[in-house]
């Protein structure tokens, strides 16, 4: 965490993401306890060779999926700002997942309800997929924190013009 | 699927049926999975004595019963099918989201046997299968077909192995790609697969795959990651394998110009380091693979649109220094076109500088090429030759062929430099001076390979003075094959081989956390050696005579001619003394045929059916006369499958279903005892 109130969450630099899809097998191992790649919070998307990166939860501050329940299922968690499914009011209708623009949420098929990141609060080392990236794509950071990098990208592109 | 329940797929093409077997446990005891589950299979489902572009003919595929886990570079599978090129065994692997999607499915292994009328693709859909028409795909490179089935499906996360034309045009080295960069290149399994008139095989996997221990994988895997961002794997992480351009051509051990030389003036011009400096485009991973070893490359601009091809040393070697050509940018689009129409590199190299020396011998003329000039270092005219491979046009209808039957058609000695071993065009080493590595191209069971006999590794190493051939080198090809078998098997990508402490007591440990089976690392070692047997098994069983373990005129009858190994030579004395230092460390008689207590002894009894006919002049290893009723010493028959158990029930999964038992045993045939030596 950092960056006073903002809030984190994982992001991945698609420039150093291999597409290497341990961040969704690590997820789903950890969540589920098996394989199922379904179920996985973060899903790597590699629509061409050449393009890849892996999508999750981004924590919007003014979540879309939590406007678009008709059944005030979602919620923000006070804390750390993660989307928080109530999975008794849940009745797996799926318009978060049309709000969702990343496709950050899953559709359990056994228990009709939606999964969405939860950072694996519950974990000492943070998120798992983060802990598990061989090469450092993904990283629990903040707006600014991605902000800063892409500055510093640019500025050092600039400076070897 | 639960962690030791397994089950496979059988297809019938031709009957359009399909069938879901249990696989037993034993079988990933003995076999593991990938090449050596898949030799076994194909022991069981080949037609003694079939034509390899026959529907007689079986085309396995077997995923990593790692596949979809968290073990490092463990989602691969192995096709596995008799070779058109080699006439033998043809396994070859390849990895990535495809190998996982099998598992994720639900299924270990898939068996495709017989053959379609039309152009057909296969969508296994978890546990349902559709045959569905291909038509509107022929003639479509690789990647667009797998675009191309993705918008039928409407799903983007279906994955595709698929034939490019070359498939389809029954190229005898075209290859199966998948998942965009991926390739089961070497052997022509992609031409089985045009036989069959199978274009491509999609999966929608969304099955969870069971591990026994996840934490004990979890410990284990994440330590492993670490070391694999570490040295071990560094050359694969930065320059990737075409690192290896600059290393064998200081070592003299380059090929070059079809084999004609060890060294290459261009080698500078077409090093990976200069490649990753104007070429390199991304870095990019297999599916569960923490080292990302895919260095993807562009051509240039130019028509029709600009080539970016993964580009590998094997790859770098074939179409640059063997064809002489010391242009990266033909190089990369000759690779490009490779993948497009969906061919074994290598073996399209091979078979281009074969073409070269015979234009600059004039064996071939302009009326033959089509007013290509053929020569060595000709960029342009090696990218038009690949076209004409992959649509068997003009000469590449020749070529298509492989350089041995090639050479044969051609005649006039044109042999001498037919560079292959066993029909499989030998890979970028120097067999005259990596004299380890010599022997390994010469017996290994699908020909020339550096993978299946990693014997270069030896000779790199300071154990032995790689220039000379000696006594000793048959028991450490031996080991290197038994240690690339396991690997092959589990399967984990060799790339990782150097960042295990303990190979075989590390890897046992993965295997029992995916598949809670317990073996000890000598039961690990052992598999691997049995494996190596249960493919000469097969090579015996179809036809294998003693003279083909051996190398092209070429390396026997000229000394190396430039570079730090001028004039060094390999006799054939020499070659024959570690052949025959091999089968006495593998326990074969001196003809190289197996024994029937070295068959048991490595618990494979079962494929014992006899002695082999060793009248007349077998024995000298120089006969070509064979019996031609040598049916399988294998041969099952029709209610007793030696391995598939029987089905508990027939699960009805194909969209066109013919519930009942299955009255056609694959394989079956009468056994008119043959077999090994006595």
């Amino acid at each position: 965490m950092g960056w006073g109130m903002q809030r984190s969450f994982v992001d991945c630099d698609p420039e150093v993401c291999t597409g290497c899809q341990l961040c969704e097998l690590a997820c789903a191992g950890v969540k589920e306890g098996c394989f199922d790649l379904e179920l996985s919070r973060i899903h790597l998307v590699r629509p061409d060779p050449t393009v890849m990166m892996s999508v999750t939860c981004r924590l919007c501050e003014n979540a879309p999926c939590v406007a678009a329940c008709p059944r005030l299922a979602l919620s923000t968690h006070p804390e750390n700002g993660t989307i928080v499914p109530d999975k008794v009011l849940c009745t797996g209708c799926g318009w978060c997942i049309e709000a969702c623009d990343f496709g950050a949420i899953a559709m359990d098929r056994r228990t009709k309800t939606v999964v969405i990141c939860d950072l694996c609060a519950e974990l000492p080392n943070g998120p798992r997929c983060v802990e598990i990236c061989p090469k450092k794509a993904l990283d629990l950071t903040t707006a600014e924190g991605v902000a800063q990098r892409q500055r510093n990208r640019a500025v050092r592109l600039l400076a070897s013009m | 699927m639960d962690p030791g329940s397994y089950q496979m797929l059988l297809i019938d093409l031709t009957e359009r049926r399909v069938e879901t077997l249990p696989l037993a446990r034993e079988l990933f005891e003995k076999y593991l999975g990938g090449v050596g589950l898949g030799a076994r299979l194909l022991l069981d489902y080949c037609h003694p004595g079939a034509d390899p572009l026959s529907p007689q003919n079986p085309l396995v595929f077997v995923a990593s019963p790692m596949a979809a886990t968290l073990v490092p570079a463990g989602s691969k599978h192995a096709l596995v099918t008799k070779s058109p090129l080699t006439g033998m065994i043809g396994d070859s692997l390849t990895g990535s989201f495809w190998s996982a999607a099998l598992r994720l499915a639900g299924y270990q292994a898939l068996v495709v046997t017989g053959a379609a009328e039309t152009l057909t693709y296969l969508f296994i859909d978890d546990g349902r299968v559709y045959f569905k028409p291909a038509s509107h795909l022929e003639g479509l490179g690789c990647w667009e077909t797998e675009e191309a089935i993705r918008r039928d499906l409407r799903d983007s996360r279906v994955r595709i192995a698929a034939i490019g034309p070359a498939g389809e045009k029954l190229v005898r080295y075209a290859g199966v790609f998948n998942d965009g960069t991926r390739r089961a290149g070497r052997g022509g399994v992609g031409a089985v697969m045009g036989s069959k008139k199978l274009k491509a095989i999609a999966l929608r996997g969304t099955q969870p795959v069971r591990v026994a221990d996840m934490a004990g994988m979890e410990r284990e895997c994440f330590n492993l990651y670490k070391v694999a961002q570490d040295a071990p794997t560094e050359k694969y992480r930065v320059l990737g394998t075409p690192a290896n351009i600059l290393t064998l051509n200081r070592l003299g051990a380059l090929p070059t110009r079809n084999f004609q030389q060890t060294t290459f003036s261009g080698a500078e011009a077409i090093s990976g380091e200069r490649l990753y400096e104007s070429h390199l485009v991304k870095v990019t991973a297999c599916s569960g693979c923490p080292i990302a070893c895919e260095h993807i490359y562009h051509a240039g601009s130019g028509p029709p649109k600009p080539i970016r091809t993964r580009m590998d040393y094997e790859t770098l070697f074939a179409l640059g220094s063997l064809c002489g050509v010391d242009q990266a940018s033909w190089i990369i689009r000759a690779a490009g076109l490779c993948d497009q129409h969906g061919m074994d590199s290598i073996s399209t190299g091979g078979a281009i500088a074969w073409a070269m020396e015979c234009f600059e011998k004039k064996f071939l003329g302009l009326e033959d090429t089509d007013g290509l000039e053929l020569t060595f270092g000709n960029g342009p005219a090696m990218v038009e030759m690949v076209e004409k491979i992959a649509h068997r046009q003009g000469l590449g209808d020749l070529l298509a062929e492989g350089t041995r039957l090639a050479s044969q058609k051609l005649g006039g000695g044109s042999d001498h430099w037919a560079i292959h071993a066993k029909g499989l065009e030998l890979p970028g080493y120097e067999p005259r001076s990596l004299k380890t590595m010599a022997l390994g191209f010469a017996v290994g069971t699908r020909g020339g390979c550096h993978n299946r006999s990693p014997s270069y590794e030896v000779d790199m190493s300071a154990r032995v003075d790689r220039l000379k051939a000696e006594a000793g080198r048959g028991a450490m090809n031996r080991d290197q094959e038994d240690f690339a078998a396991v690997l092959d098997s589990l399967v984990i990508c060799k790339f990782m081989r150097k960042c295990f402490s303990d190979f075989y007591a590390d890897a046992a440990r993965l295997y029992a956390a995916s598949t809670g089976i317990e073996l000890s690392p000598e039961d690990l070692r052992l598999a691997g050696e049995r494996i190596c047997h249960a493919k000469k098994a097969f090579n015996i069983r179809e036809g294998w005579e003693r003279n083909m373990d051996w190398l092209p005129g070429r390396t026997l009858n000229e000394a190396i001619p430039d570079g730090p190994a001028k004039g060094v030579r390999l006799t054939a004395d020499e070659l024959t003394l570690m052949i025959e230092d091999y089968y006495q460390a593998r326990g074969w008689t001196p003809q190289g045929l197996i024994p029937r207590e070295k068959l048991e002894e490595v618990g494979l009894g079962d494929l014992w059916l006899g002695p082999l006919d060793t009248s007349a002049d077998r024995s000298t290893g120089r006969s070509t006369d064979r019996t031609p009723d040598r049916g399988g010493f294998l041969a099952p028959d029709s209610t007793d499958k030696p391995s598939v158990k029987s089905p508990d029930r027939t699960t009805d999964v194909g969209r066109f279903p013919a519930p009942g038992a299955r009255e056609k045993t694959p394989g079956s045939s009468t056994p008119d005892g043959v077999g090994h030596a006595t």
